[in-house]
């Protein structure tokens, strides 16, 4: 595996190593005098049961901890919809300057005037490549730009007196927190169907549309890694019907410089920083989910925006905000690296990175389609999904071949996602990969489709080597077992 | 495990047993094999009313969650509470130590002409 | 071309060519056919690529437009705080398995992420005493507002009642994820008694202006009314004061900035989301549990996932995704760092700092400090003049001053003073304000 020796690794959680009297770090002593403290009955009466390590213990801990992930640095990770592309360390660097990393949020516009500039250049720039102008780059993460973008929505909405609009349309094949944003939105979730090319069923959604619809959302390429060939016609549709179009741009590695989400009818977009403009996923975040919208639309931005009259900048509020989704400005990290990532690829290399997705992802479909069966067999844009059924009718399942990866040294792709494909296996490979490595993915993927008759069990008991078997989730679903208690020795579980 | 004969079933997979008024509810075997490992049990308060095919709670495994429906209704006078710390009995035996709650009803017997017997229930899910 | 564009673009044109004749067209536009023609291949009027060096100089030019902490004393606090982070936590989280891996949905290739998960959920729980904690959330506030609608939820009720002292801003984003659930929020005093329909009261405690509010009553009068008690905590504090868990509080959120993170201009932060464990279903969020695997060893996996928005879907506690999961790396670093005694070790600096500067300032002519209460590090100034107008001044000094509060409080100004503002800068703030009330 990555361990950077064989050998089993200590698996013992800091408490259970401490010993009382060590300390981390060395800490500076008081140089004011001591002052009056508060009551006791406001004191806290135990102490903190953190831990009592040094601090080579400290790292080694941590250094030791981080070899048993998988990661885009150590290994090819083709996880659909999440474009695990490189993250580049300039990026690091550039964050971490202490003119960035160092400023308080709370400072006056005239101390910040940098930051303020890179917020407005890359409002500009995120505008100019969707084609939605008016941009707010304050939401944490996709979901909350979802969300920010669904109260637009009805802001809009309401400010025009249009109450009963409280409809949101999705395909059956939507990004689970599509429904639950419209949810939070108050708005009830209505189901488009796709028709069997994997395309939205536009006669379906014809017949949905109607006063109440808010929005139609929609992620292009589709979860199935397609292009909406009707999309003019479906942007037409909700339109006619007095409704806006929402765009998921969880998929917007596929058309960077392909194609503009405003030239196609759009109205409200998000974009996840952290997938296509390849800020680090960090094991779960942080990312960056700014909302986009045509200027119709921007007076309802959510606060703060960055203005500039051409000299200087400064923080605005929109003149009918939804108001405020988060405590300062954004992930203003995450903005750094963005920022610093669209100014080294420039206006050239963006198509560059969508068309050789497009092609890495469709040489794979080829080679692949074949052997595992393919939810969709056409072209395919920055993804694919497979489909394994005749694996499974032998007893063998998504799931199995994607622990059996693991122990060829490859990340599983998105597994069971979309929902509307069985044993869906979504193969994103990025354009930040060699041909070796693609070419090496399938050879990996037909050895393993020749264990799946002469040894199964290969498959079934995956992952062989890794630090950790497969866990037994039903257990801890069963009987929660959430934080360090004391007392506890490292074999017992329950 | 075969389809005991001498409960009624709904076809969101729940079998009532009636005993008198009391008539008890659980889930299927169908249902346990579908949901795989169930590993929550969200059940209602004692006391509660719930109509017949009305929601009464949620189950689930790992990966999914579904809501369970009443096959009969009235007051529910008890609940398993044993599936609060041992939600695997309700795959040990759905119809035994896997049952859900226990609901009081005047009305058994008309309420019952709305569900299958066991044959019935084998049919369908002999379809799906 | 024999020399590609970019160095994050392995493909050459021959790796291009032998691809395309394997997928069986003649060109990328092949690929796009279904892309409407007229929109196909747009023009992006955006800046030319930049070489590395041209870059690093672009923002580094940003970078020293902006005066940072550092060559300038700060005592600006106001829900982002200055606090040394120790070199350890920055190698750390340099670590590329962390940094550049993926939600651990696949647990057997991210026990890494997972210990240190499962690491920083016991580390909360033990600075708080509550018993479970999340994964972590966006940040503090949004954390506060996702626990204000968990009450909503267990109590089945719709209003939530807010302290008048927390921070306006949390109500601001508590009423954005509140605005179309058909619940109500309700700003009252503490002597006011809590709405009928209330689910929580919401506490922040230090509050806006700095002072620690009393959680146990306020807690108590809660539940006296049938609601949940909602607390936002300053995490730092809890290496000295009494925790949300002594004081029956159901629910806890707080930013975790100040432990360890830098403050890079107000994100990425972590949310903190702590709970009774009685609760804990209805928490959103992801949570790490510990489990076992097939050969009997300890293991951590992703935990009681119904609840979130990939099953549960338009049912889920929360929608939210991805989070902050790095940063969560930094803060358990950092307590594993500073340890036991550091965090003690740390709120009591702050805590002797801070009231030291409130007495001297206290001192100088037209300045009053004006806590109504016992305060941690952040304590509220009254002004000779307008605050923003006193922070010019300081400016010129290399000082940057507390947080304007003239909004709601006359010529008010919330200093915050940490275990990085030295005795030297203290001492200056206090000369400097001096001077300028003088009228310098």
């Amino acid at each position: 595996m990555n361990a950077p020796f064989p050998g089993e690794i200590d698996r013992r959680l800091l408490n259970e190593r401490s010993v009382t009297g060590r300390i981390g770090l060395q800490m500076q002593e008081l140089d004011v005098p001591y002052q009056t403290l508060p009551d006791a009955g406001l004191l806290r009466s135990d102490e903190a049961r953190l831990p009592e390590v040094s601090q080579p213990e400290v790292v080694r801990y941590f250094t030791t901890l981080s070899t048993m992930n998988f990661s885009i640095d150590t290994n090819f990770y083709p996880l659909g919809s999440c474009t695990m592309k490189y993250n580049p360390k300039v990026n690091e660097e550039m964050a971490f300057l202490p003119g960035m990393a160092g400023i308080h949020p709370n400072q006056p516009d005239e101390t910040v005037q940098g930051a303020l500039q890179l917020i407005w250049e890359l409002q500009k720039d995120l505008g100019e490549i969707t084609g939605l102008p008016a941009v707010c780059l304050g939401p944490l993460a996709g979901a909350q730009g979802e969300y920010s973008g669904l109260m637009i929505a009805r802001a809009y909405f309401q400010d025009r007196g249009d109450n009963i609009r409280t409809v949101a349309l999705m395909p059956d094949s939507a990004h689970g927190t599509n429904p639950a944003s419209a949810a939070m939105a108050g708005l009830e979730v209505v189901t488009v169907p796709s028709d069997s090319e994997g395309n939205v069923d536009v006669e379906a959604l014809k017949g949905l549309v109607d006063e109440r619809t808010c929005v139609f959302m929609l992620t292009l390429p589709s979860t199935l890694g397609l292009f909406e060939p009707n999309i003019l016609e479906i942007t037409s549709i909700v339109h006619e019907a007095g409704g806006l179009v929402y765009a998921d741009g969880a998929n917007l590695n596929a058309l960077l410089g392909i194609v503009k989400l405003g030239d196609l009818g759009f109205d409200i977009a998000h974009s996840n920083l952290h997938k296509t403009f390849s800020t680090p996923h960090g094991g779960g975040g942080p990312g960056a989910g700014p909302v986009l919208v045509s200027d119709t639309l921007a007076p309802y931005l959510p606060t703060p925006v960055v203005d500039s009259d051409g000299d200087t900048y400064r923080f605005g509020a929109p003149e009918k905000t939804v108001g405020r989704v988060n405590g300062f400005h954004g992930s203003f990290g995450v903005l750094v690296r963005a920022y610093a990532y669209i100014r080294a690829v420039g206006a050239e290399g963006m198509r560059e990175v969508s068309e050789n997705a497009i092609i890495n992802a469709n040489y794979i479909r080829t080679a692949l389609s074949d052997e595992f069966g393919i939810a969709a067999d056409r072209v395919c844009m920055h993804e694919c999904v497979l489909s394994p059924q005749a694996q499974k009718a032998k007893g063998v399942s998504a799931l199995d071949i994607s622990k059996r990866l693991i122990d060829y040294g490859i990340h599983p792709p998105t597994m069971y996602f979309p929902l509307i494909v069985p044993e869906a296996l979504m193969v994103e490979p990025t354009e930040t990969e060699t041909k070796d490595t693609l070419d090496r993915f399938i050879a990996v993927m037909r050895k393993i489709n020749k264990e799946i008759d002469s040894d199964p069990d290969l498959l079934h008991d995956a992952p062989h080597d890794t630090p950790n078997t497969r866990l037994d989730e039903a257990n801890a679903a069963r009987h929660p077992y959430l934080r360090w208690q004391p007392d506890e020795d490292l074999t017992a579980a329950d | 495990m075969t389809t005991p004969d001498e409960r009624r079933y709904s076809d969101e997979h729940e079998w009532a047993l009636v005993d008198g008024n009391i008539v008890t509810v659980g889930v299927t075997q169908f249902a346990t094999d579908s949901l795989g490992d169930v590993v929550y049990v969200d059940l209602p308060e004692v006391g509660a009313e719930v109509s017949q095919f009305d929601k009464f709670g949620e189950i689930e495994s790992v990966k999914a969650v579904s809501d369970l429906f009443s096959p009969i209704g009235g007051k529910i006078v008890e609940v398993n509470s044993d599936l609060l710390t041992m939600s695997e009995k309700v795959n040990e035996d759905p119809y035994s130590v896997g049952w859900l709650i226990k609901v009081e009803t005047s009305d058994a017997a008309s309420q019952l002409e709305k569900l299958m017997d066991a044959a019935a229930y084998d049919a369908l899910t002999a379809e799906e | 071309m024999t020399t590609n564009i970019s160095p994050y673009i392995p493909n050459t044109e021959a790796d291009r060519e032998q691809m395309l004749a394997a997928i069986g067209v003649s060109s990328i536009d092949d690929l796009v056919l279904d892309i409407p023609e007229a929109h196909r291949f747009p023009k992006l009027d955006l800046r030319p690529a930049l070489s590395e060096f041209d870059l690093t100089a672009e923002i580094g030019a940003l970078a020293s437009r902006n005066a940072a902490p550092g060559e300038y004393a700060c005592f600006l606090g106001a829900g982002a705080y200055r606090h040394y982070i120790p070199s350890v936590v920055k190698s750390v989280v340099a670590r590329g398995e962390f940094l550049t891996s993926y939600t651990p949905y696949q647990p057997e290739v991210a026990q890494g992420t997972l210990q240190v998960g499962f690491e920083f959920q016991s580390m909360i729980c033990e600075i708080t005493g509550m018993e479970v904690a999340n994964a972590g959330m966006y940040d503090g506030p949004t954390a506060f507002a996702e626990g204000a609608l968990m009450a909503c939820r267990i109590t089945r009720r719709h209003t939530i009642a807010v302290l008048d002292t927390v921070e306006p801003r949390n109500v601001q984003i508590l009423d954005a994820y509140a605005r179309h659930q058909g619940i109500e929020i309700v700003v009252i005093g503490h002597d006011d008694d809590l709405p009928d329909d209330a689910a929580c009261l919401m506490i922040q405690s230090p509050n806006q202006f700095g002072v620690i509010e009393d959680m146990a009553a306020l807690a108590g009068k809660a539940h006296a009314a049938g609601a949940l008690s909602v607390a936002s905590v300053n995490p730092t504090s809890l290496g000295m004061f009494r925790t949300p868990g002594e004081c029956d509080v159901d629910i806890v959120a707080a930013e975790g900035q100040a432990l360890g993170v830098p403050l890079s201009f107000g994100g990425p932060y972590v949310g903190l989301f702590a709970c009774k464990d009685a609760h804990k279903r209805q928490m959103p969020g992801r949570i790490i549990g510990r489990t076992t695997d097939t050969k009997g060893r300890v293991g951590y996996a992703l935990t009681l996932q119904t609840r979130e928005q990939h099953i549960r879907r338009e049912r889920a506690t929360s929608n939210i995704c991805t989070s902050t999961a790095l940063i969560g790396l930094l803060m358990t670093t950092y307590l594993a760092v500073i340890g036991r005694t550091g965090f003690k070790k740390v709120a009591e600096l702050c805590y002797h700092k801070a009231h030291y500067a409130a007495s001297e300032i206290d001192k100088i002519p037209g300045f009053s400090v004006k806590t109504e209460g016992p305060f941690f590090h952040e304590f509220m100034v009254e002004c000779p003049k307008p605050p923003h107008e006193i922070n010019t001044s300081l400016l010129e000094d290399k000082i940057i001053g507390g947080h304007d509060m003239s909004d709601r409080s006359n010529n008010g100004m919330l200093i915050c003073v940490t275990e990085v503002n030295t005795r030297a800068e203290i001492d200056a703030l206090v000369s400097a304000l001096l001077e300028i009330g003088a009228g310098r």
